[in-house]
């Protein structure tokens, strides 16, 4: 294991301005993780949990303190630059798997190699090696919708995978699917973290999931409670 | 190379999949681009219409000689209150015309002519016909062409020769298998040699003009139709509860006058005006300068694409905003594919391309469905109200480019909303 930090957070704050009020939803979060972990954040709704998920995620920013992602300063990046980081060092897995219905699999799972600016050649070789590592080689041609909601969410992982991020953010992976393919999905994720050594950031509410990570970070009113 | 070979195939993706989303909504698609493809004909169709027309009047002048000024007798009208007592009306252009006219430096030429509409016989076959009597010079200022035999000369006005040139449609009609020349037709109670066949001229009703067709014509010397007929005219009487032919005493009908430069047409024709206006106590008379009508046609022409040109612009806009219409749905519609685009890594710069790239291929699908209409109504026009169309290729180019400036400018507002949404709400619409 890697003892390079590939996340850190130094100080993270979010607040919200309604009108005169000033609602602070992230606190003073700090937090560093090493290349190749395996970490579940946990917490209860309005906990701020998916106010951090959208900072890590450079969907969103902090309005105070400092974001390194593999060493380099993202808090302070603007909107296309906070696009390119995305698009090269984060892969998003959704709980709704959110992939383009009228794009066949590999077409989602090449997506992000297309903002890249590859060409279709690679994109489409890259993507059919993907769909094979994820066990979904024979439904390549397949739409979102003719697959079960287990071989959707398959498609969203090789597609989070596909530009070789820094790390995977996987918000509720399971939250739409049953226990069985829960556990398969869980496995799965297991599995790439252990063999290509990919750091994976698992939000969830369920121990059961939280438990395949070997840290586990709660958040409560903005604040991590443990670390 | 290597880096614009990629590039290219990037575009193509991006086109190939607005292709796919506009494939997807089918006849929405269609319906959309309805407004467009009706724009786009009807500049096409109505540049085509207004080409031809002023192509028509082009022609027309043409064939009237643009460095000629035309001179016109026009009976006078009956001033009001007065019987009509006089059985002989005298009225129109004469020698002491001709005189004034041809002394002024700048003329070249004037050709007079006599006219009268009479029955023309060949056998049992007759056809109306104008009669002109005018001199040799007629061929050359009237840019007349013979096709079979002569016109009569110096000579044949000389010698008092009865000898005619016949209009085409004289000709087809009297003559239609056989040869024209050398035969003998009737006029009245006199026999005539045909001399020559003059070439057929497109019957133009150009601005300014009454239809004219000269096809009608048939020419003899001024000096044989004189001894013939004389210098008066015989038609029916009109007009209410008259009966009985009506005679009319007219010396010449029509000066053809050349004018030696073309730049001195408009002054010369203010001369002769005056001169005509000195001479002549009444109003009887009329001046036509084919090159101010050139200008008139031109000008008209200009005003009717303007016309034509707004129609077709407005419902390029409404067609427009048709599309700005579609894509600000398509933008809601997929606002969650949006955010997902943008979460993988999309610039806003990416959704701008994808959405306008859409409305372009929108837009162009009506340009050129609107193209194919566009070159289809102005040949049905021309079949059925036997309209003269030209179809320019450069009103099918600024067609096609104003629809897919229509798709760009239409297009760009949806997709600049569609890249400024924020992806994290957009990632959580319903």
């Amino acid at each position: 294991m890697g003892n390079r930090y590939i996340l850190r957070l130094e100080n993270i704050s979010k607040t919200y301005t309604l009108g005169h009020i000033q609602i602070p939803v992230l606190k003073n979060i700090s937090l560093a993780i090493e290349e190749g972990t395996h970490i579940s954040l946990m917490g209860p709704s309005g906990s701020g949990k998916t106010t951090l998920l959208n900072i890590l995620g450079c969907l969103d920013r902090p309005t105070g303190g400092k974001y390194y992602i593999d060493g380099k300063e993202v808090s302070s990046l603007n909107d296309d630059e906070l696009s390119e980081v995305r698009s090269k060092k984060i892969g998003f897995i959704f709980q709704s798997y959110n992939l383009i219905p009228h794009l066949t699999v590999i077409e989602n799972i090449g997506l992000p190699l297309f903002y890249q600016g590859l060409d279709e050649e690679t994109i489409t070789h890259k993507a059919i090696e993907m769909a094979e590592i994820v066990g979904l080689g024979n439904r390549i041609r397949h739409k979102p919708s003719e697959l079960s909601g287990g071989q959707q969410q398959r498609v969203a992982i090789a597609r989070a995978l596909i530009n070789n991020p820094a790390f995977i953010l996987a918000d509720e992976p399971t939250g739409n699917l049953d226990t069985k393919t829960g556990k398969e999905i869980m496995e799965l994720l297991k599995k790439l973290n252990e063999e290509q050594k990919t750091t994976l950031f698992i939000v969830t509410h369920d121990s059961n999931i939280a438990s395949y990570g070997k840290l586990t970070v709660r958040i409560l009113d903005g604040e991590i409670v443990n670390g | 190379m290597r880096h614009i070979q990629i590039h290219i195939s990037h575009i193509m993706r991006v086109v190939r999949a607005g292709w796919k989303n506009i494939y997807l909504h089918k006849l929405r698609s269609l319906l959309t681009a309805l407004g467009i493809i009706f724009g786009v004909a009807s500049v096409i169709a109505m540049l085509a219409i207004g080409e031809g027309a002023s192509y028509e009047a082009r022609e027309k002048i043409k064939e009237l000689g643009s460095n000629n000024i035309i001179v016109k007798a026009v009976k006078p009208p009956t001033p009001p209150g007065t019987q009509q007592t006089v059985m002989l009306p005298v009225y129109g252009l004469t020698p002491v015309d001709i005189r004034r006219i041809e002394i002024i430096p700048s003329v070249e030429t004037v050709v007079p002519t006599w006219e009268d509409k009479r029955d023309v016989w060949h056998l049992e076959k007759s056809i109306s016909a104008r009669i002109v009597g005018t001199y040799p010079e007629y061929l050359s200022v009237m840019n007349l062409q013979v096709v079979k035999g002569r016109f009569f000369n110096e000579m044949d006005t000389e010698l008092i020769k009865p000898y005619v040139v016949i209009g085409s449609s004289v000709k087809n009609q009297l003559f239609p298998l056989e040869e024209a020349v050398g035969k003998t037709i009737r006029i009245g109670s006199n026999y005539f040699t045909v001399i020559g066949v003059a070439g057929e001229k497109a019957v133009t009703s150009g601005v300014g003009f009454e239809a004219e067709d000269i096809n009608f014509d048939v020419y003899m010397p001024l000096t044989t139709q004189r001894i013939y007929y004389g210098e008066y005219t015989v038609g029916k009487r009109t007009g209410v509860g008259i009966r009985g032919l009506e005679r009319e005493w007219v010396k010449y009908h029509r000066f053809i006058i050349k004018v030696k430069d073309m730049d001195q047409i408009i002054t010369t024709a203010a001369i002769v005006e005056d001169i005509l206006k000195r001479e002549h106590k009444q109003q009887d008379y009329e001046i036509l300068v084919p090159l101010q009508l050139l200008k008139q046609a031109e000008h008209t022409a200009r005003i009717f694409n303007i016309v034509l040109g707004s129609i077709a612009a407005i419902s390029l806009i409404v067609g427009g905003i048709g599309i700005m219409n579609i894509m600000l749905a398509t933008v809601t519609e997929r606002t969650r594919e949006i955010g997902i685009r943008r979460a993988l890594g999309a610039k806003r710069k990416d959704i701008i391309k994808q959405f306008l790239t859409e409305a372009v291929i929108l837009s162009s699908i009506g340009g050129f469905i609107g193209i194919v209409l566009g070159v289809v109504i102005p040949k049905v026009v021309t079949k059925f109200a036997g309209m003269t169309t030209i179809l320019t290729p450069w009103s099918i180019i600024l067609a096609f480019s104003i629809s897919v400036a229509v798709g760009i400018s239409f297009g760009i507002y949806p997709a600049r909303k569609a890249a400024y949404l924020d992806p994290i709400q957009a990632l959580r619409y319903e």
